[in-house]
């Protein structure tokens, strides 16, 4: 049941566009839905992927932010230069705690940040020839590395430097890839964009590098895609995966390698966490290599027995075994887990507003602990997001696109959530208003949260957020005093 | 003193803008005025008349070596030629890299910084690169800087539908600020009534031709000695003309928001004078086979 009927949400959503102008009104309206979950397809009930309006305090990212934040960032031994003016690089460094194993500046650089640091002179007369020279200094000083992207800020598009030139020359020279990305901010409508322009990049100079080279291959082969390893969650996934029988020959990308990147078109199934980041690359192994693709969800038990069953099922009886004994194993201990943290958590109402799967991805999560997410939305989904996502949210729940900043309280007061999971932006504006808070980008510095092990980190961080006894000490004693003499009148 | 006179030199690539600058600020020069050229062109040639130098030394070139633009002290780029007239260069890039219009703004802020606009100066020049390609190039007619446009023509078609493009963006600065356009330069090329042309150019823009400068070989003997026209030959009657054009700017007060015409009104100019053919609209479109049977029948 959602928080509100149908004809609540309606009107609700129709007060909240009240404030704004006939054409931003025009527009806003589009990008929200009260879901129905006979629909089959999104597409008459919400618009996504588009720009912004100016003024509304949007909260998406930038292409730079897709290509060199989310994809590129975390592969380990690769360095990915954040080429243009110091600032992008700067503040995108190991923002998205993408756990890694290595040390970091010999053998790992996610943490590190590498950029080509533009000067005023860089932009007037160009700034192949710094590349190049930046591309030897990195080879001398970190001879380690596996191979190099080149990470466009805005002003590479604007000046038309030609990093496809540099990258090409010296790539030759050190026979290590380099890659040029055309991720210039400017493009797009949010970091969706870099995404795709990063999947491309790997399409056109990573995947096919060791076609034809021998491995040795096992009938149980698969990779990991679009699990950047936050807080470690790519590992507590790879145990359910290993555990059951697979061989997992890569993760993308985060605590991946190159060569796992390269070797990835031998395995005989993808496994894709994050559609929205990583189904470019898996379309195409798909189309070039027959490599079939699933989509999976280990986020809470009743997903995590779902997915472990449908990745069995493209297995033999060996797999399928492995997967019944994976769930036979774990499920005492995801019992226990409800069994202490459902009590405590029954009946809450949460809301979501995150990026690219948790949208969706988590609601079963907070099924199993007995709460229910009542409104959700996504920053720069696309409509095939949307869905996916009509499946799993309840009927009559509030659905955002690319939600303004004031639509956003707006909601929250209306609706009155127990709990909202979205990023740091808005955090601080919520537990102002006295509502408790778990960042759902970063885990609020905790995690790992897929999987079995993440399960019971994720139910501990709920009840750990929602009954800390701070929300009890919200009003000042004396607005207490009246409220209980207030009681006593009554 | 007079306020400091901001002027900038615009008109299509190859119109002699360069050339006619330094000739006319060398007669300004003479008669005892200070000025400074700036030039806002990455082939820096808009100095070396006045250095007897083949392309003096960048603003941005030198800033490139020193590591950044704040290095810079204004003596390391500004030279002192012929007449005492100041000399800087923006520079830039080579063709086909980097930037060439951020140069253009990085060196202009710079002088400004550095107080390259002293108090002693009458007038400053800057001799831009022939088309405002884009944002950086419009620099020196902004806010604060050239109060005053004059646009270097001559009786060709291309040079006048250039005048005319360059009338509108000044339209655009003139709105929001302070800048004007002055007039018109003719830089005669011989062709027939071009001053006439010229002048009825200039009127339908709201604005004078403000000299016509006959075509004179002279010119070029100068040009190949590195120098302007007073200093090579002050006697000579081009020299004359390149006084008469400095000391109309001195005395010009008709500064005006100009009014572009459309192309049709300035096509309808250019077939006045017989400049362009009448066009005969039944053959837009028709290849020449459809052409030749149409003749036959």
């Amino acid at each position: 049941m959602a928080a509100l009927t149908r004809e609540e949400t309606a009107s609700l959503i129709a007060e909240v566009l009240e404030v704004y102008p006939e054409k931003a009104k025009k527009d806003r309206a589009k990008h929200l839905m009260i879901n129905d979950k006979e629909l089959e397809s999104s597409k008459k009930c919400i618009t996504s992927n588009r720009k912004s309006l100016p003024g509304v305090m949007t909260m998406r990212g930038c292409a730079y932010a897709g290509s060199k934040g989310v994809v590129w960032g975390p592969i380990k031994d690769i360095i990915s230069i954040s080429h243009g003016p110091i600032g992008c690089g700067q503040y995108a460094r190991a923002g998205r705690r993408n756990y890694y194993v290595g040390t970091t500046g010999v053998d790992a650089f996610c943490e590190m940040n590498f950029t080509s640091d533009f000067q005023e002179k860089d932009i007037v007369f160009g700034g192949d020839k710094k590349l190049a020279k930046l591309i030897d200094e990195i080879e001398m000083l970190f001879p380690l590395n596996k191979g190099i992207s080149v990470q466009s800020e805005c002003p590479i598009g604007l000046i038309g430097d030609d990093i496809e030139a540099v990258s090409k020359k010296a790539a030759a020279a050190l026979n290590k890839p380099v890659v040029p990305v055309r991720c210039e901010g400017f493009r797009g409508v949010s970091q969706s964009l870099g995404h795709h322009i990063a999947n491309d990049s790997v399409r056109d100079w990573i995947i096919h590098n060791r076609d034809g080279q021998p491995f040795e291959t096992t009938p149980y082969d698969v990779a990991i895609l679009g699990d950047y390893n936050i807080g470690g969650d790519a590992w507590a996934s790879r145990i359910l995966l290993e555990e059951m029988g697979l061989r997992v020959v890569a993760q993308w990308s985060g605590d991946g390698t190159l060569a796992e990147m390269e070797n990835t078109p031998k395995v005989k199934l993808n496994l894709l966490h994050c559609y929205r980041s990583m189904n470019y690359i898996s379309r195409h192994m798909e189309e070039k290599y027959g490599i079939p693709w699933l989509e999976y969800n280990f986020f809470g038990p009743t997903k995590i027995k779902e997915s472990l069953r449908k990745i069995a099922s493209f297995f033999d009886d060996k797999i399928k075994a492995g997967a019944e004994a994976v769930i036979e194993k774990y499920t005492p201990m995801m019992d226990e887990v409800i069994a202490k943290y459902k009590p405590r958590l029954e009946g809450k109402k949460v809301m979501l507003y995150v990026g690219g799967l948790r949208p969706r991805h988590v609601v079963g999560a907070y099924e199993d602990l007995g709460m229910e997410v009542v409104g959700t939305g996504y920053e720069f989904a696309h409509n095939d997001d949307y869905d996916r996502t009509i499946k799993d949210m309840g009927d009559a729940t509030l659905i955002y696109d690319d939600v303004t900043g004031y639509e956003f309280e707006e909601f929250v007061k209306a609706m009155k959530p127990d709990l909202i999971g979205s990023g740091i932006k808005e955090k601080y504006v919520f537990h102002k208003m006295g509502i408790p808070f778990r960042q759902l980008h970063s885990w609020d510095y905790s995690g790992p949260y897929h999987g079995c092990d993440g399960f019971a980190i994720f139910a501990k961080d709920m009840d750990l957020t929602l009954n800390n006894p701070c929300w009890n000490l919200m009003k000042t004693p004396w607005q207490k005093d009246a409220s209980e003499a207030e009681k006593k009148a009554a | 003193m007079a306020r400091l006179r901001q002027c900038a030199i615009y008109g299509k690539g190859g119109i002699g803008k360069s050339t006619t600058t330094q000739n006319l600020v060398a007669a300004m020069a003479e008669s005892g005025k200070k000025v400074m050229i700036v030039g806002c062109d990455p082939k820096a040639d808009s100095t070396r008349l006045i250095l007897h130098s083949k392309a003096q030394t960048t603003v941005m070139h030198l800033a490139a070596e020193a590591g950044s633009v704040e290095d810079l002290e204004l003596e390391d780029v500004m030279s002192i030629g012929f007449g005492g007239i100041k000399c800087v260069e923006s520079g830039g890039p080579e063709p086909g890299v980097g930037c060439a219009g951020r140069g253009v703004i990085t060196a202009i802020n710079f002088l400004e910084e550095e107080g390259a606009y002293d108090e002693e100066l009458d007038f400053v020049f800057y001799d831009v690169l022939g088309d405002v390609v884009c944002g950086g190039f419009a620099m020196p007619i902004r806010e604060n800087k050239a109060q005053e446009i004059y646009i270097v023509c001559s009786g060709e078609m291309m040079a006048m539908y250039a005048a005319n493009n360059i009338a509108k963006g000044i339209v655009k600065y003139a709105n929001s600020g302070s800048v004007r356009l002055a007039g018109l330069i003719c830089n005669s090329r011989n062709t027939d009534r071009e001053d006439e042309l010229i002048m009825a150019l200039a009127s339908r823009l709201g604005t004078t031709m403000i000299h016509f400068v006959p075509r004179d070989n002279a010119v070029q003997h100068a040009e190949i000695r590195r120098m302007t026209m007073v200093e090579y030959d002050p006697k000579h009657k081009q020299s004359d003309e390149y006084r008469q054009l400095a000391n109309k700017i001195v005395n010009n007060t008709n500064f005006v928001i100009p009014t572009p015409i459309e192309m049709e009104e300035l096509e309808e100019l250019l077939m006045e004078f017989g400049i362009m053919e009448v066009e005969d609209e039944t053959i837009v479109g028709k290849t020449a086979a459809e052409l030749a049977a149409a003749k036959a029948a």
